[in-house]
């Protein structure tokens, strides 16, 4: 109970936050949460209700199931198909129609498809049975991607042959550099994913604050981090600045976690990745290095993918880039749900379209905390 | 709808609803069924009767704080107590699958009785199927349940009344976690228990206390407090206003609900009741149950609003509003 009462302790002081906002004089600014997340911290505590109106919060690229190219599910899926082949995923995945089917739907049909919380589970399902291919569907962005680095390692160390990973793992950076230099996309400040940063510290988003002057603050996922990222996103925009914060000191710094980082850069290398949205974008896939292609199950196995068809409708490409809010999408609630999900910001638990349907706040008559009933 | 069962149609949620809509309402209505109530209301003579049945699949079917058997015998109680009956009768019908150990059966047969004793029912009825390895899972429990209902009770999803006040009789999602962590063999430090338990008491402490002051009871299993109150607010045409401060949690729960991305509002209890009732008598019947075994953490969660009818609102931690929807599909983890 003294965790919750903590707690409730800092949500008192939002109200500070909001009074602060509210009395300074901005110009129109929408600033992008990159994490989903952050997405769906927002969504859940109704934090757009506390902005002032000439702040917009629009979401961003940054869950990882959401912006995995359809070819990628495919893959995925390809994989599923293959005799005496055990696929090894986090849940969030199964529900993401590739272009013909699902992961849920090949369970149906007899796929051996297991949902694990950990890549070190999967690793065990491998010392388990030796007769099978194990294959590990490697989704993620830094935060996921040194503990699948470090599983590969383990597997060369203890040769357990039978595990390989259809690497999908992105890095952030290019994609973010991707959105600012896109002309149709304005973006006023950024607020940057927790846990990525704890990896590449705050000094990775240095280069691009230079270059495309778009102030950035590392946030937490308490509703008073977040509220403090805007908070401090707003003042460089008063004064002025293009800086690099961190509103997240109890976990990050400014050279991240060198550790995670050098186990990740021994198995994987950067190169191309496709993105939900995006296309290609050079530098933003991480790929097996050529000491590790063992375990990459793209050359083990053939999964080569001829043709891949978009969700009709879907949106999703827009949402990720923050074009659109889920709600603009002309399938959201009406064909496409968590029952019955059409795009992939809809199944991910760190999906955009999911957070909107989830917590849904659209046309409540209720007073915000800022109308005058409440102030 | 799709066109195959899956999954989703058990958990409870949309899926389920859309499911008894479609398929079976649409054959076997009557008035009686269609009032979707935890258990039906028939006059036999001059007696009201509570009639139920409900079958138990769980798995695991041994798990911290009861099995299957008494959850069988509990949820069966709790569906009768729900219409403010006197629990009276059940019968037992299994499906036991080749290979089951006697010693287990043993064990869940005994917490059977063990339930029924202390809710002082009688199992008067049975049945028993055998069906071969991989036809069943280890063991499915049919329980059917009667009761007597006193004159002038009258509870039921429709009865609720603006001002009404909500109360929940203790911390939610405790049996949904402890199944989830059980099932997918979770390391997650929390010494987490089922909170499967007879509900009759606190109920008829409740009418006794405060007759015709009980507008609605309702027990929150599958889909959890966040379903139920969708069903009330859409059978009682009332909107529905929740405190999220107000929600009785264990800290523990509430992390391992955050760390594997699950609302507690969506996970299911199996010795709760949610129960509107009218405000002059919210804090007296708070009194009441705190003194009883089973209601020491109850709280008021809400109120019965007249905006939003057939909506289920919640004000957040930071005073902020928004709608809690019904659960789609299972819960998923989260990745990252």
């Amino acid at each position: 109970m003294k965790e919750r009462q903590a707690s409730l302790a800092n949500h008192q002081l939002i109200p500070q936050l909001t009074a602060y906002l509210q009395q300074i004089d901005l110009p129109p600014l929408r600033f992008m949460e990159v994490c989903g997340t952050h997405t769906m911290a927002i969504a859940r505590y109704g934090l757009r209700q506390l902005m002032p109106p000439a702040i917009t919060l629009t979401s961003g690229p940054g869950c990882p199931v959401c912006v995995t190219a359809t070819a990628d599910i495919d893959t995925f899926i390809a994989a599923s198909q293959r005799p005496k082949t055990i696929i090894t995923t986090f849940g969030d995945l199964i529900k993401v129609r590739g272009s013909k089917s699902s992961l849920q739907e090949e369970m149906g049909r007899g796929g051996d498809i297991r949902i694990v919380y950990s890549v070190l589970d999967a690793l065990d399902i491998a010392r388990k049975n030796p007769n099978h291919e194990v294959i590990f569907l490697g989704v993620g962005f830094e935060t996921t991607t040194p503990t699948v680095a470090a599983a590969v390692l383990t597997a060369a160390q203890n040769k357990i042959n039978n595990f390989s990973v259809i690497t999908s793992h992105k890095v952030m950076p290019p994609a973010l550099e991707a959105l600012f230099k896109d002309p149709a996309i304005k973006i006023d400040g950024l607020i940057c994913p927790g846990h990525v940063s704890v990896i590449i510290g705050a000094d990775a988003y240095l280069p691009l604050v230079k270059k495309y002057r778009i102030p950035c603050v590392i946030a937490g996922f308490e509703p008073l981090d977040i509220m403090q990222g805007v908070v401090l996103l707003a003042k460089q925009i008063v004064d002025k600045k293009s800086e690099v914060e961190i509103a997240y000191q109890r976990a990050v710094n400014r050279t991240g976690n060198n550790q995670a980082r050098s186990i990740m850069a021994t198995v994987f290398t950067e190169g191309a990745a496709v993105w939900r949205g995006f296309g290609e974008i050079a530098a933003s896939g991480l790929h097996f290095r050529e000491e590790y292609r063992h375990f990459d199950a793209r050359h083990r196995f053939d999964l080569t993918i001829t043709e891949c068809k978009e969700p009709a409708g879907c949106r999703c490409g827009e949402v990720l880039k923050g074009i659109i809010p889920p709600p603009a999408c002309k399938l959201f609630n009406k064909r496409c749900h968590p029952g019955h999900p059409i795009g992939p910001c809809m199944v991910s638990s760190e999906g955009a379209c999911a957070a909107f349907h989830k917590y849904d706040t659209t046309s409540l008559h209720y007073p915000t905390p800022l109308s005058k009933e409440n102030r | 709808m799709s066109d195959r069962i899956t999954l989703d149609h058990g958990s409870g949620g949309k899926a389920s609803h859309d499911l008894i809509e479609e398929i079976f309402l649409s054959s076997f209505s009557n008035k009686t069924l269609n009032a979707l109530e935890d258990s039906a209301l028939v006059q036999i003579g001059s007696e009201r009767l509570a009639f139920t049945t409900d079958s138990y699949v769980v798995d695991p079917i041994f798990f911290p704080g009861g099995n299957i058997g008494d959850l069988a015998i509990n949820g069966t109680i709790n569906d009768l107590a729900m219409r403010g009956a006197t629990p009276l009768y059940i019968s037992v019908a299994m499906i036991l699958e080749e290979g089951l150990a006697i010693s287990d059966l043993k064990t869940i047969v005994a917490s059977m009785q063990e339930a029924a004793m202390t809710a002082n029912v009688q199992i008067v009825a049975g049945d028993t199927k055998v069906v071969p390895v991989g036809k069943a899972d280890k063991i499915f429990i049919n329980t059917t349940g009667i009761g007597t209902v006193s004159e002038g009770v009258e509870i039921n999803g429709s009865n609720g009344r603006v001002g009404d006040k909500i109360i929940l009789s203790g911390t939610m999602a405790d049996h949904g976690i402890t199944i989830l962590c059980q099932r997918e063999g979770l390391a997650i430090s929390g010494d987490f228990c089922s909170d499967t338990a007879p509900l009759h008491q606190l109920v008829a402490a409740m009418i006794a206390d405060s007759p015709g002051q009980i507008h609605v009871l309702r027990d929150p299993t599958r889909g959890g407090v966040a379903t139920t109150l969708q069903e009330l607010a859409t059978s009682s045409q009332v909107g529905i206003l929740l405190r999220e401060t107000a929600l009785p949690i264990r800290a523990d729960v509430q992390g391992a609900c955050e760390l594997l991305g699950m609302d507690p509002l969506h996970l299911a209890n199996e010795g709760k009741l949610l129960a509107f009732v009218a405000p002059e008598v919210a804090e007296q019947t708070i009194a009441i149950l705190h003194r009883l075994p089973h209601g020491s953490n109850a709280a008021i969660i809400g109120e019965v609003k007249a905006d939003h009818p057939g909506e289920v609102l919640l004000e957040t931690v930071v005073g902020s509003h928004r709608r809690i929807n019904m659960l789609h599909g299972q819960p998923l983890p989260r990745i990252c």
